[in-house]
């Protein structure tokens, strides 16, 4: 009897390990698959040496020397940077104005729902739609201009406004901005309201109160929101494209060429690690901070 | 001794049909311990923060040492508030989190480092100080809270159900520490709560609220001795209410008489003959009589269930109108079952006219 149920459990253990290595092996192959094996296929090809009209393999740095000290390539990794810390910057100021008047000022629910969503909802419309919207705002023939052209502010179109690095920081801003509203809005929300209260009965006015307990608190909200807009304007492909001009190529574009045109696989896989590395390191980083703000700094 | 709060027919309507507080006059000596005791939404919540500053009154003024401070925010009031879960910045050291209210003071760096430690040691918590409140237990984040109010030697502090978070033990401990604290550092102390124990053990003066207004005020052994309402007899302790009629008066003592039974009550207020009354006896004040014994007042019935408590027993006992009574006895010996009733059991029940409130009108049992 005893040996029966023995058995009994043990096969429907046996079933039970086989759903579950199922069920855990399935997203763990996909991974594998088609996650890792790709950067393996990246790292290794970034070793390689590339010899006209193909590249063989090899094991040398030779492709990551070029990248540090072609000033081509130096010119673009910092080109991108500073592109993505300007557009996490611009986010950061539009963002939480207007997440911290949703949280704290607004007083109807349903505006606040309403408002929240007007900033969602670009994101369920095409990224190349919205990128072509700054297109048409900017251009010579734009919104912009016939607007400054009716105010009277200038006489003919500009074209100062589309085409530069200032018309890829706005277009990037606006398409990347949602991620930077989401965790501070959530940040803010988890605010219990008497904190601040508690902080005004303890002698600080509106603004101290802010800067002492609202603003370290939302801390959290604000690298993850940092990190969001960075990363993604880091590895933005298409704005530099549309609205980016002849010298607003970023790294996403380099690598893309070569790729393609340039025919330089090992390059582009060098410069494809250099860019991961950078956002990895970026994301440890605020992972870092937003633990330490979780534990107050423990 | 000088009133310290002056609320004059304080209101806060937050609509038309939601009213928060109505038409409240209250006065507060300094030093004084006051509670303002009430079932939630009672609007004794909403009271104690429109002392503090966070809520906009709609009507009246409020007076702090005898200046308006009515629509002073609330960092320009000197009071203080003592937050129902505490309310510690969890991103700052204890130290830092007592310390705050000193930084717009004034105050050298010295100056404050002292006033934090002695705060620290009015708690006896000055080991706590580079901890976080998170680390803490509920029973020492609430005395960081208070340390943290105590420490900018506010005129008032306002308590905000200060021990509600607490588990039952710590609670008993926290309310003698509280009021030890009380007469220490000889704050005025209003606090909020809807325990009526707590009201009881810790207060000078007891406010009690109804629908947001004052249902009756002062001292606790007047409430519990002399309630003026059914509302404040049920609130603060347990009382039984029996519906009567007044049958006859004679100076201060009068008959009531009920379903096929009748009570002997001394008054404290008037009634003509014919008056519908509720009667009003706490359960503790009713005893089961012995075979031969007599008492002002003689009801008999039978036990209906027999409730025990450690500390006593409760009998409800059914009258032969039909209404139940409570009453409850301490048994002052171990082991004296043998003087327990059983269930079933006839009862004579003994009450002192002395002891038996009259209230106008009746009220639905």
């Amino acid at each position: 009897m005893s040996a029966l149920s023995r058995t009994l459990a043990g096969r429907g253990l046996a079933k039970h390990n086989l759903a579950g290595a199922f069920v855990v092996g399935i997203p763990i192959l996909w991974i594998a698959f088609f996650m890792l094996l790709p950067y393996g296929i990246i790292v290794v090809t970034s070793f390689w040496l590339k010899k006209y009209p193909s590249f063989i393999p090899d094991f040398q740095f030779g492709n990551y020397i070029t990248l540090f000290t072609d000033p081509q390539y130096v010119l673009v990794i910092l080109r991108t940077l500073k592109i993505a810390i300007l557009v996490s910057i611009a986010s950061f100021l539009l963002a939480y104005p207007f997440a911290y008047y949703l949280v704290f000022r607004c007083k109807s629910a349903a505006l606040r729902a309403w408002l929240y969503m007007a900033v969602i909802a670009p994101l369920w419309v095409s990224y190349l739609l919205r990128a072509y919207i700054w297109k048409t705002i900017l251009g010579t023939e734009g919104v912009l201009n016939s607007l400054l052209i009716n105010v009277g502010i200038i006489d003919e179109p500009s074209s100062i406004f589309l085409y530069n690095q200032f018309s890829m920081v706005v277009t990037l801003t606006y398409i990347f901005i949602p991620f930077m509203v989401m965790p501070i809005y959530t940040a803010l929300e988890k605010i219990p309201t008497n904190l601040v209260e508690a902080s005004a009965d303890l002698g600080m006015g509106p603004w101290r109160s802010f800067w002492h307990v609202t603003l370290p608190l939302s801390l959290p909200g604000v690298a993850a929101g940092f990190t969001l807009t960075f990363c993604l304007s880091f590895g933005d492909f298409i704005a530099p494209f549309l609205v980016g001009g002849p010298d607003g190529n970023l790294i996403a574009n380099v690598i893309a060429t070569q790729f393609g045109a340039a025919l330089n696989w090992p390059l582009g896989s060098a410069l494809s690690i250099v860019m991961l590395v950078i956002v990895l390191s970026i994301v440890s980083l605020s992972d870092r901070m937003e633990r330490k703000g979780l534990t107050g700094g423990l | 001794m000088a009133a310290i709060i002056q609320l004059e027919n304080l209101s806060k309507h937050f609509s038309p049909t939601i009213i928060g507080v109505d038409d409240v006059s209250l006065s507060v000596e300094d030093g004084e311990f006051v509670t303002l005791l009430g079932p939630s939404g009672c609007g004794k919540s909403t009271l104690l923060r429109m002392i503090g500053g966070f809520e906009k009154p709609t009507a009246g003024t409020i007076r702090l040492a005898d200046k308006d401070v009515t629509w002073d925010p609330p960092y320009r009031r000197a009071v203080n508030m003592v937050f129902q879960d505490y309310a510690l910045f969890p991103h700052m050291t204890i130290g830092e989190n007592v310390g705050y209210g000193l930084k717009m003071m004034k105050l050298g760096k010295s100056e404050i480092e002292t006033s934090v430690i002695d705060a620290l040691r009015l708690v006896e918590l000055q080991d706590k100080i580079d901890q976080r409140p998170q680390q803490l237990s509920g029973g020492q984040r609430q005395r960081i809270a208070l340390a943290r109010a105590i420490v900018r030697r506010p005129k008032v502090l306002l308590l905000d159900e200060p021990l509600s978070a607490l588990d039952a033990k710590l609670r008993e401990l926290m309310q003698i520490e509280l009021k030890h604290l009380h007469e220490k550092v000889g704050i005025t102390f209003i606090m909020v709560t809807h325990d009526q124990t707590e009201a009881l053990v810790m207060s000078d003066r007891v406010v009690v609220m109804e629908a947001g207004r004052i249902a009756q005020e002062g001292k606790p052994q007047d409430l519990y001795d002399h309630p003026k309402s059914p509302y404040v007899a049920n609130f603060i302790g347990t009382t039984n209410f029996l519906n009567g009629t007044i049958d006859s008066v004679d100076g201060s003592r009068a008959v009531i008489g009920m379903n096929g039974a009748s009570l002997n009550a001394d008054l404290e207020t008037a009634f003509s003959k014919g008056a519908a009354v509720t009667a009003g006896i706490r359960p503790e004040k009713i005893r089961v009589l012995a075979d031969g014994e007599s008492a002002g007042n003689v009801l008999s019935g039978t036990v209906a269930e027999v409730i025990y408590y450690g500390l006593g027993l409760r009998l409800s006992v059914k009258l032969p109108g039909g209404e139940k009574v409570y009453t409850d006895r301490i048994l002052p010996d171990r082991l004296a079952q043998t003087s327990v009733p059983e269930v079933g059991q006839p009862v004579r029940l003994g009450v002192d006219p002395q002891n038996v409130f009259v209230f106008e009108g009746r009220i639905e049992p």
